[in-house]
């Protein structure tokens, strides 16, 4: 019997020829990340243990982006101790104020991950690498703490759903609503514990930028991970960032899935989903009546160049709404310059939106657009938990780039034909 | 080990915004983040949880973000164990990792209500709703983690490895 992606790498990393769903096993670490959230815990883990050293200080990747430029004195606190952790360790990869920029979107971006790898990260959006067909999951400080002073992760091999998305786009249809639209079909719990392996003729046309988006919300059903095969745009997009050689890792034919999912992708309009969860899904058209006070484009979903040049494209020209704030959130120092390259922050704050550095900003209710008692708030971010940006009266709708830039120019919650 | 308390019981999808919000989050001190739990869904709830008190919850407990945060908090807060239908990945490792017992048992979860005393053996899984006089059985752990458990945490377990 044939192996999924997801059990072909953890049985790589773990010196054995086959592993099987419920199989409990120890694994190498490719890649260890951690948060200035995070990392203050497990650095904490970390010296508990007693190791001298870190087991390879230049497979550990440090990013303060939660909660810096630091926006207070304990913050300022913890970003401190995760400098200083790095700098007695001579951690390579720390990316400090002016390198820095959203954790998910960096690592790929600075070719960190490669397909075929194994990356473990205090984040639970770390899932994100699967759109480049590696292993990645999120733990927490404990876990990563571990990791640093033994580069190995105990893990239970999970079952895989299979995910096949057929057929044609509709217009201003992206990677963001495949995924919303999965999370209703599937909901919050749908995937706890299980792979998901997006697959189909669809999702190959697809980015990696928009990969990323949907592997990025595989946690928001439960899921450990949620993989792509990496193919030609897989391979383009590392080559020309890393100099390692990708591990090209395809399920085999007669690999077992827990259960298949077909999604017919012309079915599928923009998407929006309402408080307070991310599988509570309409089609766009249904949230006309929504008025909205703010508008959020970045964070590790939707933070990357594609998704800011296309609400760029949209808001171009035109004006946002009175009454509504929209805060652009580069994801990365790159990003940002390439976006200033292109004119596309021009178009924002042309259009009267403002911009701020490459941080996770206000997705988390962090600083930079925390929400008041009563405000709406239209985010191409992850989540709309109960107070996630804010106040907990406060409402988050989770959309694509294009239909946050539409909803900017209209104040309400709408689509790209309607401006 | 048996542990027996007052129940405070939650529904489904408790994620970890609602156990502790972010902006709880810029500090690592365990007395700080326990008295932030569940600072907006129930604001009593740090002030009078008493310690060995029980927290039930519904499905999916623990969804959303990996912050360790969420079942430190709780721990430090006093409660000597969490019974939910079921835990999120993350929140479930996590909690075994930090020492804190969970145990998985929908039929428990139904019966119990808040204020109910309700007993837990962490060894056997045997639930008991001493208030109502039921019996439930909850699901097996798996070797691994009990080892992890019995180690007292996952830092005291891969001690004893190397």
């Amino acid at each position: 019997m044939g192996m999924t992606i997801t059990e072909k790498i953890l049985a790589a990393h773990s010196g054995n020829d086959v592993v099987r769903p419920g199989d409990i096993l120890q694994a190498d670490v490719d890649m260890a990340l951690a948060n200035d959230v995070t990392a203050p815990l497990a650095i904490k883990v970390f010296e508990e243990i007693g190791k001298e050293n870190v087991f390879n200080r230049d497979k550990i990747a440090l990013v303060p982006d939660h909660f810096v430029p630091n926006k207070d004195i304990p913050s300022a606190r913890q970003a401190k101790m995760m400098r200083e952790f790095a700098a007695k360790y001579g951690i390579k990869n720390y990316f400090e104020v002016g390198q820095m920029g959203v954790e998910h979107v960096i690592l790929p971006e600075k070719g960190l991950v490669i397909p075929g790898d194994l990356v473990i990260g205090a984040d639970s959006h770390t899932c994100t690498y699967g759109a480049l067909g590696a292993f990645s999951t999120g733990v927490g400080s404990t876990d990563l703490g571990v990791i640093m002073a033994t580069g190995r992760v105990w893990l239970k091999v999970p079952p895989t759903i299979k995910v096949i998305f057929e057929g044609a786009f509709n217009p201003w249809v992206c990677g963001k609503d495949l995924i919303l639209y999965l999370l209703g079909v599937m909901g919050v719990e749908g995937a706890n514990y299980c792979a998901i392996e997006f697959m189909g003729s669809a999702v190959k046309k697809l980015t990696i930028d928009q990969r990323m988006t949907m592997s990025n919300m595989a946690i928001e059903c439960g899921a450990k991970n949620g993989v792509f095969e990496a193919d030609e745009i897989t391979l383009n997009y590392v080559k020309e960032r890393s100099t390692r050689k990708p591990l090209v890792i395809k399920p085999d034919p007669d690999a077992k899935y827990e259960r298949e999912i077909h999604i017919d992708v012309s079915k599928i309009q923009p998407q929006v989903a309402f408080p307070h969860s991310p599988d509570n899904v309409r089609p766009v058209s249904e949230g006309k009546d929504v008025k909205i006070d703010q508008v959020f484009i970045g964070s590790c979903t939707n933070g990357r160049l594609e998704d800011l040049r296309i609400a760029a494209g949209l808001m171009k020209g035109k004006s946002v709404a009175k009454g509504v704030r929209v805060i652009v959130i580069p994801g990365s120092q790159l990003i940002y310059k390439e976006a200033i390259r292109e004119g596309i922050i021009d178009a924002f704050l042309d259009a009267g939106a403002t911009i701020g550095p490459p941080t996770c900003g206000p997705c988390l209710g962090g600083h930079m657009g925390i929400l008041a008692e009563g405000e709406r708030c239209a985010s191409t971010s992850n989540r709309n938990f109960i107070g996630r940006m804010g106040d907990p009266k406060s409402e988050v709708y989770l959309v694509s780039p294009a239909v946050a830039a539409a909803s900017a120019v209209l104040g309400r919650i709408g689509l790209p034909e309607e401006i | 080990m048996t542990i027996e308390g007052k129940v405070w019981k939650f529904g489904d999808n408790i994620d970890t915004d609602v156990i502790i919000p972010a902006r709880f989050l810029n500090v690592s001190d365990k007395k700080i983040l326990a008295s932030s739990a569940f600072a907006d869904l129930r604001p009593d709830f740090s002030k009078d949880v008493r310690k060995g008190d029980i927290l039930v919850g519904g499905s999916n407990f623990g969804c959303g973000s990996s912050r360790e945060h969420a079942p430190l908090a709780i721990k430090e807060a006093g409660i000597s164990v969490i019974i939910a239908k079921s835990f999120a990945r993350i929140f479930y490792r996590n909690s075994f990792n930090i020492g804190l017992p969970i145990l998985e048992s929908k039929e428990a979860v139904e019966s119990i209500e808040e204020n109910d005393q309700v007993s837990a053996d962490l060894v056997t899984g045997e639930i008991v709703n001493k208030t109502k006089g039921e019996k439930f059985q909850a699901k097996p752990v798996p070797d691994f983690m009990r080892g992890v458990i019995q180690a007292g945490g996952l830092v005291e377990y891969i001690k004893k490895q190397e």
